[in-house]
């Protein structure tokens, strides 16, 4: 054969086995000190639930999921769906409908995960565009029906009223952040605005044509 | 034929169609794109996003002169010789920076916009806008304004396009809507206390390309990427216009008009529009059952299958009840199944429900007053096995005449029976009838079989409208649990072989009924015209000219 690939194989032969080799304690004793080493190494094994794991960063852990409130307590999500569309296990089940507060118009009238579908990805809380779902820290979630295991509103808002303190909301962090390096001039949201929405360009306009008439 | 040049592809045309820049750029395979043109409204060339360079070729010289200046393709008629270029940085910037003033002044609240996913817009700007926003970028939620029972308008989403406003003063007639204010101020109103409210209304929704008029029907209850489109049928009148049925996991959502230019040209009325939520009624006929001395016993479709040939069998003298919300294919197949059981029986038209009288708008869409959508189909049918089409006013005659031992009845409107004058008598004969029905009425509470019918948006199946053209629609949604549309059951009954194939039975047909043959072969989405064989017919036959012609009027 002249294929090619024929030149590339190299054929090995198995090196007999010396006669010590051959009555295998040697490899015997070889296996026994990995195990007589982890007999008196330091132990890696947490005793769950006596002993608990404490995620490093709990901010970016991917555990229970939690719904945000916004400043007046409200539920943050603005329905959009962007969380459910993402999801790749399927298990955000919104129902949407008008909100009954004057300064918002869309808000979730159910919003339900089932936790046993999901995979905790994080990818709902990457698309949430109002950084209104959030994955926290809590990995010890159980339930005695699969019912139960499917989260509602309400609980996943008890989740964030549990949570809210050690784990802060992640665009609060950033607004933080934000008001260290600049003021907030924009502020990403999409409650009411507190300010007429032109304004910004209004008064560029009108600096503008100051400029323009000075010089 | 005229012959242009789009971005360097050939075109040719015909002079007479009066075309524009941007019908002349599709023939292209180029979209130009568009805010404030549509095709069936007259051109304003206000919105600036359709800005061409435009040239003429001098066949003199054979030199190409171009305008110093953009033009909009909307605006620019395709003549002879002109040359369009779609694709250059000039071209480009000019629409880059249509898109950037619109977003300007614009809430950018597509999370909680139900436009998004198929708002114009969106798709243009990542199609045609800057690659990043160069004003600060500052969301906010639009003003809503309620303009009419069934719309509702978020003020600062609109991009002053002025479809809306066009569409009410030529399509409906109505005028509601106007443009107040003057530049940045500018926004679409209704006078007070003249709301939106005219028959043509819902068509506002989908002419508008942003997310500025919403439909309060379908506001904020789905995301319509989960949506799925199917063409189907209007069976709310007799004009059977086209219409996208929108459904997801088998629940309709929304149904939008679907371009005919035969038919419905780009609009539906909002009785066609609002009419689906009956199709998910939990009042619907849902278990098929017969009369048993101690009430209703349910049957599934194998033992309905079973009772329903043996009672076929057992009567020997049948009326059959063919309503005009049949498909022309069911209605078939009812006859012969009918025909088969006793070859006289009288076929008899169903009930057809008129109200008032024929609505036309001064844009030249027409609601008509037959509420039902195949009268004519199901006629046609009829005449070819019985040759006298009897009204089901004359139901007792007939059956007194051909001294019917069962009846078999079909219904479908989704309004019930009007008050039935004949009920009584059927009662009286204690005539057994097997009923195809979707609603439970007087009727249903007294005949020996109930059959459970599907809608028109769970049945495959044509209809022919009142101008003779025959439109074929596939199935939108699965019927719900226990429903057996009447197609497949009547398939069944018929002892046909695998599952139930309205295409074949319709070139059966066709190959049949003279008046079905110009359904031979296959149908286009936009139905085909009957009365090519009716022409023809009466051209053979010069002598029966007026009597060819009563065919073609309405009654
Ligand atoms: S974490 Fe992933 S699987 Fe779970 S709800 Fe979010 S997107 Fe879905
Ligand atoms: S993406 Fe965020 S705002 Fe949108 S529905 Fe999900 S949680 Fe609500
Ligand atoms: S409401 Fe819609 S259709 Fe009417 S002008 Fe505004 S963008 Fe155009
Ligand atoms: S589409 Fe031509 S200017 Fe609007």
């Amino acid at each position: 054969m002249s294929h090619a690939g024929t030149k590339k194989i190299r054929w090995v032969n198995e090196t007999p086995l010396s006669p010590i080799e051959r009555t295998y304690i040697p490899l015997v004793l070889q296996g026994l000190t990995t195990t007589v080493r982890h007999l008196v190494s330091k132990k890696i094994t947490l005793q769950f639930p006596e002993e608990r794991y404490e995620p490093a960063d709990p901010i970016i852990y991917r555990g229970v999921h939690r719904l945000n409130r916004d400043a007046q307590g409200r539920v943050k999500c603005v329905a959009c769906f962007l969380c459910a569309t993402a999801c790749p296990a399927r298990c955000i089940d919104i129902v949407a409908g008008e909100s009954p507060w004057p300064d918002r118009e869309k808000y979730p009238v159910h919003f339900t995960i089932d936790m046993l579908r999901c995979i905790f990805c994080g990818m709902c809380e990457e698309a949430c565009p109002v950084n209104a779902i959030e994955l926290t820290s809590l990995y010890d979630l159980c339930g005695k029906s699969r019912e139960e295991m499917v989260f509602d509103k309400n609980k996943l808002l008890l989740i964030y009223d549990w949570t809210k303190d050690d784990e802060p909301p992640l665009m609060q962090i950033f607004e933080q952040e934000a008001i260290r390096e600049e003021p907030p001039e924009e502020t990403q949201s999409w409650a009411a605005p507190e300010h007429p929405p032109f304004d910004h360009v209004a008064e560029k306009a009108a600096e503008m044509y100051r400029r323009d008439s000075a010089g | 034929m005229a012959i242009a040049l789009v971005d360097g592809i050939v075109v040719e045309f015909d002079e007479r169609e009066k075309l524009n820049g941007i019908q002349l750029a599709r023939r292209a395979g180029i979209e130009i794109p568009h805010y404030c043109w549509h095709p069936g409204l007259s051109v304003v060339a206000s919105c600036r996003m359709c800005l061409v360079e435009v040239g003429k070729h001098e066949p003199t010289t054979g030199d190409i002169f171009f305008f110093p200046r953009l033009m909009p393709a909307c605006n620019i008629p395709a003549s002879d010789g002109i040359v369009l270029v779609t694709q250059s940085a000039k071209v480009q910037q000019a629409r880059a920076m249509v898109q950037e003033d619109l977003l300007l002044r614009h809430p950018v609240d597509c999370p909680i916009c139900d436009k998004a996913g198929e708002c114009y817009l969106q798709d243009y700007y990542f199609k045609y806008g800057h690659k990043q926003r160069r004003t600060p970028w500052h969301p906010f939620t639009s003003r809503r304004k309620d303009i009419g029972e069934k719309i509702t308008l978020f003020v600062d989403r609109c991009i002053m396009c002025s479809r809306c406003v066009r569409f009410t003063r030529e399509i409906s007639g109505s005028g509601e809507l106007m443009i107040v204010d003057r530049g940045n101020e500018q926004v679409i109103d209704i006078f007070p206390g003249f709301p939106l409210n005219n028959k043509l209304s819902g068509n506002v929704v989908d002419l508008c390309p942003v997310g500025a008029l919403g439909d309060k029907e379908f506001l904020y209850k789905q995301r319509v990427w989960y949506l799925r489109s199917h063409g189907s049928i209007c069976i709310e009148c007799a004009t059977g216009c086209a219409l996208w049925v929108d459904e997801n996991q088998d629940r309709i959502w929304r149904i939008r008009p679907r371009e005919n230019p035969f038919v419905n040209k780009w609009w539906i009325c909002n009785d066609g529009r609002y009419a689906y939520p009956y199709i998910h009624s939990p009042q619907r006929l849902t278990t098929a059952a017969r009369r048993s001395p101690d009430g209703w016993r349910p049957l599934n479709a194998k033992t309905l299958l079973q009772e329903l040939s043996a009672f076929l069998q057992e009567k020997e003298r049948w009326v059959a009840v063919l309503s005009p919300f049949l498909t022309v294919e069911e209605a078939y197949l009812l006859a012969r199944v009918i025909r088969q059981a006793d070859p006289r029986a009288p076929l008899v038209l169903g009930y057809v429900p008129r109200t008032g009288r024929d609505e036309t708008f001064p844009g030249g869409f027409t609601i008509a007053a037959e509420k039902c959508p195949n009268r004519r189909g199901v006629e046609e049918v009829i005449g070819y096995f019985a040759r006298d089409v009897r009204p089901i006013d004359e139901l007792p005659q007939v059956i007194h005449r051909h001294g019917a031992e069962a009846l078999w009845i079909t219904g479908g409107c989704r309004h019930g029976w009007e008050p039935i004058p004949w009920l009584e008598e059927i009662r009286e004969l204690k005539l057994p009838v097997v009923l195809q029905d979707i609603f439970p009425s007087p009727l249903s509470e007294s005949s020996e079989f109930i059959i459970p019918g599907a809608t028109f948006a769970e049945k495959p199946g044509s209809y022919v409208n009142r101008h003779h053209r025959l439109q074929m629609v596939r199935a939108a949604i699965r019927p719900p649990k226990g429903v057996l549309p009447e197609g497949k059951l009547l398939w069944q009954l018929e002892g046909r072989e695998g599952p139930y194939d309205p295409a074949a039975v319709l070139q059966e047909l066709a190959e049949d009924i003279v008046y079905f043959r110009a359904a031979l072969g296959p149908i286009p989405e936009t139905g085909v015209d009957l009365r090519v064989n009716l022409l023809a017919n009466s051209a053979t036959d010069a002598s029966n000219g007026p009597a060819a012609e009563s065919m073609t009027i309405d009654s």
